[in-house]
């Protein structure tokens, strides 16, 4: 059996964990645990520890694994271990939550040091009222124009397979290209 | 037990806190990236310091203040032997060329811009020297820690800002399309803009300017915020694709196994 791995990273409650629950064949493996500091247990009850862990068949002898990173940065030491070998990776933000942005470029940077892998930016909860649009993202983000960056709803199925093929799309660009 | 340590594990602010606290005296000897410095504690209060191959002296810190003259200084320096920091200092006051409190916030400023410099340092091995005071003929102050310690926190956060903003020196930099035409640079920066290349490393750039990880980043972060160069891989450096990354090292076997997960997820 042949496996291949992605990384969906991002900060703390960007949409992790259900961007891979939307598409994972099998219930995620999530390393999920209480929140014990009240400023963050104001955006979400719990939270992922380790990692998320989801599946994607493809034949008999192939499977896409798809890893999600803690976003909580006491965690980051998971995130070098979780992108070795991986083929490419997503990094989630919050529309909704500019605070994030910052910590958003910087879990970017570091995953880029990490690898020379292929990447795409998702930004989550566009269908919110209160979502940022997507060019001031970008310039808030400092994304480059040819970087690509996607609207996306983590618990929209559509969405999150346009993410994960345009990732595909990319590392098979860069493979033709001789990268 | 010895005071001695890293400092990664304890900065310079939480030093200072400690010997401010504790009323230490003696000397803390910190070696840093590239030179070593002493500074001399009175009952937890900054009494001396001097860095690198900088002697310290009242002349040499006088001269750097503009309040003696390149002759005035390589005058004393030629009679250096004869005269100690105390003797001279006595002497520019009888002289009426400065006053006492002029000569002691010369020395106050030089020593505190020591101690700013310190701050930036964020690798090197420090040590608590009780016994080690400072040399007897330089003049000493008394000055209170507190407000170098706050000044000390505002950088340690400003440093742990800069880091998440640019977490690898291992980066390169290139210009965006953006040009730098009437952009108003300081000297550093220019240092910096100059050695800009997709093929130098941010680190590269520093090891070449002699600056270090705190001053690189911060020069880089301000460009980056003005939109004048953006974060890139280094061109030419070749990062080994793990060989995890695939199950199969032939290249059209990659790509048909890409191609497959394209199926699948449309499928999806």
């Amino acid at each position: 059996m042949q496996t291949v791995k992605m990384v969906v990273t991002g900060p703390f409650s960007a949409g992790k964990t259900e961007f891979i629950q939307s598409v994972s064949e099998i219930d995620v493996v999530s390393t999920e645990r209480k929140i014990s500091s009240p400023a963050e247990r104001s955006v979400k009850e719990s939270t992922t520890v380790a990692m998320d862990f989801g599946r994607i068949t493809v034949d008999d002898d192939l499977v896409l694994y798809l890893f999600g990173t803690p976003g909580q940065k006491r965690f980051d030491f998971m995130w070098e271990i979780l992108s070795e070998g991986m083929l490419g990776f997503i990094v989630m933000v919050d529309s909704t939550r500019p605070e994030t942005f910052r910590e958003a470029r910087s879990i970017l940077e570091t995953f880029r040091a990490y690898a020379p892998t292929p990447y795409v930016v998702a930004a989550n909860k566009q269908d919110r009222e209160d979502a940022w649009d997507l060019e001031d993202m970008r310039h808030a983000l400092r994304l480059d124009s040819k970087v690509k960056f996607l609207p996306c709803v983590a618990t929209d199925k559509a969405t999150v397979k346009s993410v994960l093929l345009e990732l595909l799309y990319s590392i098979l660009a860069e493979m033709e290209s001789g990268g | 037990m010895a005071l001695r340590g890293n400092l990664r594990d304890f900065t310079i602010t939480q030093l200072l806190n400690l010997v401010n606290l504790a009323q230490k005296t003696g000397t803390l000897v910190v070696d840093g990236p590239s030179e070593q410095a002493y500074i001399s504690f009175r009952e937890g209060k900054l009494a001396y310091a001097r860095v690198g191959h900088d002697d310290g002296s009242l002349a040499a810190v006088l001269h750097k203040a503009n309040k003696l003259t390149v002759n005035q200084y390589r005058a004393i320096v030629e009679r250096a032997g004869k005269i100690t920091d105390k003797e001279l200092g006595l002497l520019l006051i009888n002289a009426g060329y400065l006053t006492q409190e002029e000569i002691l916030l010369n020395l106050q400023g030089y020593f505190t811009e020591i101690i700013r410099r310190l701050f930036t340092w964020v690798e090197g091995f420090f040590r608590f020297e009780g016994e080690m005071l400072p040399p007897d003929d330089r003049i000493n102050v008394r000055l209170d820690l507190e407000n170098i310690i706050i000044e000390g926190s505002r950088q340690l956060r400003e440093w742990e800002q800069l880091q998440d903003e640019i977490p690898s020196l291992e980066m390169a930099l290139k210009f965006t399309d953006r040009p730098l035409k009437n952009v108003n640079l300081s000297v550093e920066e220019w240092r910096v803009v100059s050695y800009i290349n997709p093929k130098n490393t941010m680190k590269q750039i520093a090891q070449t300017n002699k600056m270090n990880d705190l001053e690189v980043r911060r020069i880089v972060y301000g460009l980056l915020q003005a939109g004048l160069v953006e974060i890139i891989r280094p061109e030419g450096m070749v990062i080994p694709m793990s060989p995890k990354t695939f199950p199969t090292q032939n290249k059209e076997e990659q790509k048909s196994l890409v191609n497959k997960l394209i199926g699948r997820i449309r499928s999806l």
